[in-house]
């Protein structure tokens, strides 16, 4: 009892700064037989930045794109604001998404437009905000990812990787979204353009109030950026009734994690990886991947 | 192994039970396939009808799309075209020849091509032009997470990729095939006239006389659906495109042979349907001129 009272006076509107304005309640993600997420509760408070951390296949990106609506969750739910995204009908869910700016891995720029067009996008689906002008939008937020104007005739294969995701920045901000969800921001970038995405991660939330979500395997970029980490595992991995969060903290408690598996990944050591690996070579493949769910038979055993 | 039935595998009972068994969830398997994809496609299909109607198309996504199947396709259609009424010539002149009624081959060949030969290999022709064009499209957009873009700033990709497809293929392939036709009238006339010699004035005869106003309506029609099986099948098989560039290979080749099967399928069907149609309304079989 105890317990749900302290919940409910930290959800509560009054609480002001501590009130989460994002909250998964028991999400779990399941494609067929293969279980992706299970069970994951997570509160976001409002002007957090959060770094997600995670081998890949642990089921980072899923868990961001169930946030926003692009996965729906098998069981479980996403609250935004108050509002369970999944009761949302079509139009308020088209609302609801000004206030989500989601930055993609790749950018994921459209193609048959031009960087002009590509950042203007979501000034044309909801409209450009009172007394502001598109094209004056359009320049701020290019000055504000550090681009020349000249790229805006461009179409996004005439840019490099790093300029591609600073336009995709650029749109995902340009309506201001309460929201920003970043898919892997530094993967594939050299070291200084992968800090001055970092730069730019942190500039925005200096600039307004903005609750950030990085789905990142760069520690160093997590640890700068984030106020607080939290690590996924993937659940073909966890040992029976663990859960997937294995850790959830300020970037400082990491050093001081006592879990083996956390402080493997955040040194980046291959530790029983390797073994299990040299193993697997040894014995076939059906060593390698552990069970998918314990309810079910996984099928490996069919091989 | 841990699922088959017949762990004994020594008695040749068993090995046949064994056969049987796996003869039938391999074909089970293809049987629950096929129906879930022509659920979804039929799914998909009503979603897109829809938000046909539920938003206006914008400007912006019909003008390139329009371009694409309808310019862009134009000399392509009028090559084939061409060429077909000119091979249907070639082929059917000398039997003709031979029996003296050569002057009837305007009537052979622009009913054949009006009927059946323009429209179905124009759909044939577009399925693999515009629809593996547009399967790789947004098969690329899919695997390159362009359609998350699009949904997670509130556009509905339905409506903002699919609708617009669909109105360019709907619109312009019937009248794509109306060019079809033209051209191969035009290539059948200059190779019976030109070429072989056939008298002007008979041919043009024949061709008036045999072919109807409903033979060409018939032609038109059918490629209204072909047009929309090509729109549909193809985005269908974009928007469900597995991972990386064999994905989008796959979804391509989906896209063109699925719409061909499909293609054939509705010829069938509606030829049947407008047979009847035709006998309905004119139940001698007279014609309209």
């Amino acid at each position: 009892m105890q317990e749900s009272i302290l919940d409910q006076i930290t959800t509560t509107p009054m609480s002001s700064g501590k009130r989460p304005i994002l909250e998964t309640r028991s999400m779990s993600l399941q494609f067929g037989r293969q279980v992706i997420l299970k069970d994951i509760s997570v509160k976001v408070n409002k002007g957090e930045t959060i770094a997600i951390i995670g081998e890949s296949g642990c089921g980072k990106t899923m868990f961001l794109k169930a946030l926003v609506g692009l996965l729906s969750p098998t069981s479980g739910s996403v609250v935004f604001d108050g509002q369970d995204i999944q009761k949302l009908d079509d139009q308020d869910m088209t609302n609801l998404r000004k206030r989500f700016g989601f930055v993609f891995q790749n950018a994921a720029l459209f193609d048959s437009m031009t960087i002009s067009q590509n950042i203007a996008f979501p000034l044309r689906q909801h409209g450009v905000p009172k007394g502001k002008s598109a094209q004056n939008l359009i320049s701020e937020r290019l000055a504000e990812v550090g681009l020349p104007s000249n790229v805006l005739p461009k179409r996004p294969s005439q840019l490099s990787g790093g300029m591609r995701k600073r336009v995709g920045l650029a749109r995902a901000l340009i309506l201001e979204p309460d929201l920003l969800l970043y898919d892997e921001p530094t993967t594939g970038l050299d070291p200084i353009m992968s800090d001055v995405i970092n730069e730019l991660m942190m500039r925005t939330r200096k600039r307004y109030p903005v609750t950030s979500i990085i789905v990142t395997h760069d520690m160093h970029s997590a640890r700068k950026v984030a106020d607080r980490i939290i690590m996924l595992y993937p659940y073909s991995r966890l040992e029976h009734g663990e859960s997937q969060i294995l850790f959830d903290g300020p970037p400082s408690a990491l050093d001081s994690t006592r879990d083996r598996r956390v402080s493997q990944f955040v040194k980046g050591e291959a530790g029983e990886r390797l073994m299990e690996m040299l193993a697997s070579r040894n014995n076939g493949p059906a060593n390698t991947i552990s069970r998918v769910d314990p309810n079910h038979d996984d099928g490996m055993d069919e091989e | 192994m841990a699922t088959d039935p017949f762990p004994n595998m020594d008695s040749p009972q068993s090995r046949l039970l064994s056969s049987l068994h796996r003869f039938a969830s391999v074909w089970g398997t293809v049987v629950i396939d096929g129906v879930s994809t022509v659920g979804d496609i039929s799914i998909f299909g009503w979603q897109m009808i829809l938000w046909m109607f539920r938003a206006k198309p914008k400007r912006e996504t019909l003008m390139p799309n329009f371009y694409a199947v309808g310019v862009l396709s134009l000399p392509v259609v009028a090559l084939t075209g061409t060429f077909i009424g000119m091979v249907l010539a070639i082929q059917s002149y000398h039997q003709f020849k031979n029996i003296g009624l050569e002057t009837f081959l305007g009537a052979v060949i622009n009913m054949s091509l009006v009927r059946e030969l323009g429209p179905v290999l124009a759909a044939t022709m577009l399925a693999g032009r515009v629809g593996s064009a547009m399967a790789a499209v947004l098969g690329t957009m899919r695997v390159t997470e362009q359609i998350d873009a699009l949904i997670s700033m509130g556009a509905n990709p339905i409506h903002y990729l699919v609708v617009p497809r669909f109105l360019a293929c709907v619109l312009l392939i019937p009248a794509l095939t109306v060019m079809a036709d033209f051209m191969g009238i035009v290539g059948g006339y200059f190779y019976s006239v030109i070429v072989f010699g056939i008298d002007h004035a008979q041919y043009l005869r024949n061709s008036r006389e045999f072919v109807g106003s409903f033979d060409l309506f018939t032609g038109v029609f059918k490629s209204v659906f072909f047009g929309a099986t090509i729109a549909v099948v193809s985005c269908y098989r974009g928007f469900h495109c597995q991972a990386g560039a064999e994905g989008v290979g796959r979804a391509a080749t989906a896209a063109f042979v699925q719409s061909f099967v499909m293609i054939l399928l509705l010829d069938i069907v509606l030829n049947i349907f407008l047979d009847a149609v035709y006998f309905a309304i004119w139940p001698s079989g007279a014609k309209l001129f």
